[in-house]
């Protein structure tokens, strides 16, 4: 244990220094920026507009900050993928990890010394744009959504199922490889869920099970999209009124799979390594 | 507890299509430094790999520090530099140590102690803050042989430890080579630079395509050892009776002054001069030496082998 820390606190260090978060952090300022400056705008328009109700004055902030916590998913999606990538498969290219792996402590220490530091540094880039996202809403227009104790969460799962994944992959994948096969899976579920979004509203079943089957092979949109129907108001939802009120939600199982799914990505994580030839 | 750094039986490693280890039997004895020589691709890495536990034998039996294959316990006491050493070169070269140290579950105190010391060891106090990334290839080198050693292991693996580094940097891997003899430590040296393993091997073991082909002690009373004489006038009578005390006959040269000869031992050498002298032949010059390693290699190897 004592040793998993150690691995940890140095791959917590790596992560800290790397430009890809640098990188990360400079895009997440300039959106968060942006996102500001907008959010002063249009709360400045509403105030001007008199005939404006003040449950349309509630949709239209609600809209904004989920618009703005939808591009933190994607940001945060990216960072869970792409920071954890290479930790890997990049030091068995190297070969720095034979030095590691010769030590007296199990494989097991090294895969999940590196999969908790990932999943510090991605919940702390979530924590950051997150708040910023509700900072910036409750200070420009005094606005808070509704259920965000559920609804990031349900983000937070969906972060830590990515860095297991992209973990899982480096144990067994070269980096680009790796890489291509996380976003793909991410992809399907993106498409996937809308294909799912659209077939409801239209009534087609096909469509509705296609996006289904997509979700169970990567619940990690369909955790976004609760996460979305959590933070707003019942009102919202039934009228879908905006791109982030989702037609069909994911069901509390959906949420389980998705837990039980990153379990299983940081077993086989374990076990790919435990397994390689270094 | 046996005797044994390391044992191995049948030891095989097949990637493939490729046998990198086909059968590999050998002991090394606590405090030996023992030399594992081989062209490249011998499947030296390989070997030492299964020994680490990094790479799965396909089948053969492994000892280390007396435990199996990948013990927890065996594996603190041993210390290992790989072949090409790599490590996160952001760190300087004191957090390096510091991080493999507590790897180790080194006390805090205790591992400012040894990095401080290894660091002078290995010539790098002076660089010690500044990160790897500024090294040249032999400090990354030596600051690799530091981490190898910081838990003042029983058993070093070193492979290659000299194939970076300039001449002085290979005599301090050779004077720490020699030190870790003096303590006790078994080292287990990976090479194809027949000088240095000369210089610190017991034991060597040449390897081949993943075979043992010879394996010989390199004492100084077991090996033997080539002389050249330059005589005054002698006569056929005198090469006979150097060619008693002899394993090779003595070869005449066509200076008819220098003769050549092999003998056994330390014991023959001394015999040489006062059988000349008893035959009042006037011995001018007197050479001896063991036939180099590389001479051996070369021979045992075969001539007609190409380059790995
Ligand atoms: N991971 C691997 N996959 C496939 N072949 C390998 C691998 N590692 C080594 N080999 C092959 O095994 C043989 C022995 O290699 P190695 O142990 O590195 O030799 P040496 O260290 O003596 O130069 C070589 O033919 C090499 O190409
Ligand atoms: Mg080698």
């Amino acid at each position: 244990m004592r040793r998993l820390i150690v691995i940890a606190h140095l791959t917590l260090h790596e992560a800290l220094r790397r430009r890809v978060l640098l990188a990360a952090l400079i895009g997440g300022a300039a959106f968060l920026a942006l996102y500001a400056i907008g959010f002063h705008f249009i709360v400045r328009d509403l105030a001007h507009q008199t005939r404006i109700t003040l449950l349309e004055r509630r949709v239209a902030l609600n809209g904004i900050t989920l618009a703005g916590l939808f591009a933190v998913n994607l940001l945060t999606v990216m960072s869970a993928v792409l920071l954890p990538l290479d930790t890997l498969s990049g030091e068995i290219a190297s070969g720095s990890i034979q030095t590691l792996a010769a030590k007296p402590m199990r494989r097991a220490e090294i895969v999940l010394g590196k999969w908790l530091a990932h999943v510090a540094v991605v919940l702390g880039y979530l924590a950051v744009m997150a708040g910023g996202v509700l900072l910036v809403a409750r200070f420009t227009a005094d606005f808070v959504p509704p259920a965000i104790a559920d609804g990031l969460p349900l983000m937070a799962i969906e972060a830590v199922l990515l860095v297991s994944i992209s973990i899982a992959g480096g144990t067994r994948l070269s980096t680009v490889t790796n890489g291509m096969a996380a976003f793909g899976l991410y992809g399907i579920a993106f498409v996937g869920n809308w294909v799912e979004q659209i077939g409801t509203f239209v009534n087609n079943a096909a469509a509705r099970n296609v996006g289904t089957v997509a979700s169970l092979i990567m619940p990690a949109e369909a955790l976004w999209q609760r996460a979305a129907w959590f933070m707003q108001p019942a009102i919202m939802r039934d009228l879908h009124a905006t791109p982030f009120s989702p037609v069909s939600v994911a069901s509390p199982a959906m949420v389980w799979w998705a837990a039980g799914y990153a379990i299983v990505a940081v077993l086989l994580a374990v076990r790919g390594f435990q397994r390689r030839q270094l | 507890m046996n005797g044994l750094a390391v044992e191995t039986h049948g030891l095989r490693k097949r990637f493939g299509a490729t046998l990198a280890v086909a059968d590999l039997s050998l002991s090394v004895r606590r405090g030996e430094v023992f030399g594992f020589l081989g062209p490249n691709g011998a499947g030296k890495t390989t070997s030492l790999k299964m020994l680490l536990g990094l790479v799965s034998p396909s089948a053969g039996r492994v000892s280390v520090l007396g435990a199996r294959l990948g013990d927890r316990e065996a594996r603190a006491r041993v210390g290992f530099l790989p072949e090409h050493f790599r490590f996160q070169d952001w760190l300087t070269g004191r957090e390096l140590l510091r991080f493999h140290g507590r790897l180790f579950g080194i006390p805090a105190a205790e591992l400012e102690r040894r990095a401080d010391r290894l660091l002078t060891r290995v010539d790098l106090a002076d660089a010690a803050h500044r990160k790897l990334r500024e090294y040249s290839k032999g400090m990354v080198q030596r600051i690799g042989l530091a981490q190898a050693l910081i838990n003042d292991p029983d058993l070093v693996f070193l492979d290659e430890p000299t194939s970076g580094l300039d001449p002085l940097g290979r005599r301090l891997v050779r004077d720490v080579i020699k030190e870790l003899k003096a303590r006790g430590t078994a080292v287990f040296l990976n090479s194809h630079l027949l000088g240095e393993v000369e210089a610190t091997c017991d034991r060597v073991v040449f390897i081949q395509r993943g075979r043992t082909i010879r394996e010989m002690a390199l004492g100084t009373d077991a090996a033997v050892i080539e002389v050249e004489l330059r005589l005054g006038p002698h006569d056929g009578a005198t090469l006979a009776a150097l060619a008693r005390i002899a394993v090779a006959a003595p070869a005449p040269a066509a200076d008819g002054r220098t003769v050549r000869l092999t003998v056994a031992g330390e014991d023959a050498l001394s015999a040489i001069a006062p059988l000349l002298v008893e035959r009042g032949v006037t011995l001018y010059e007197m050479r001896a030496g063991r036939p180099s390693l590389e001479a051996l290699f070369l021979e045992i190897m075969g001539e007609g082998q190409r380059p790995g």
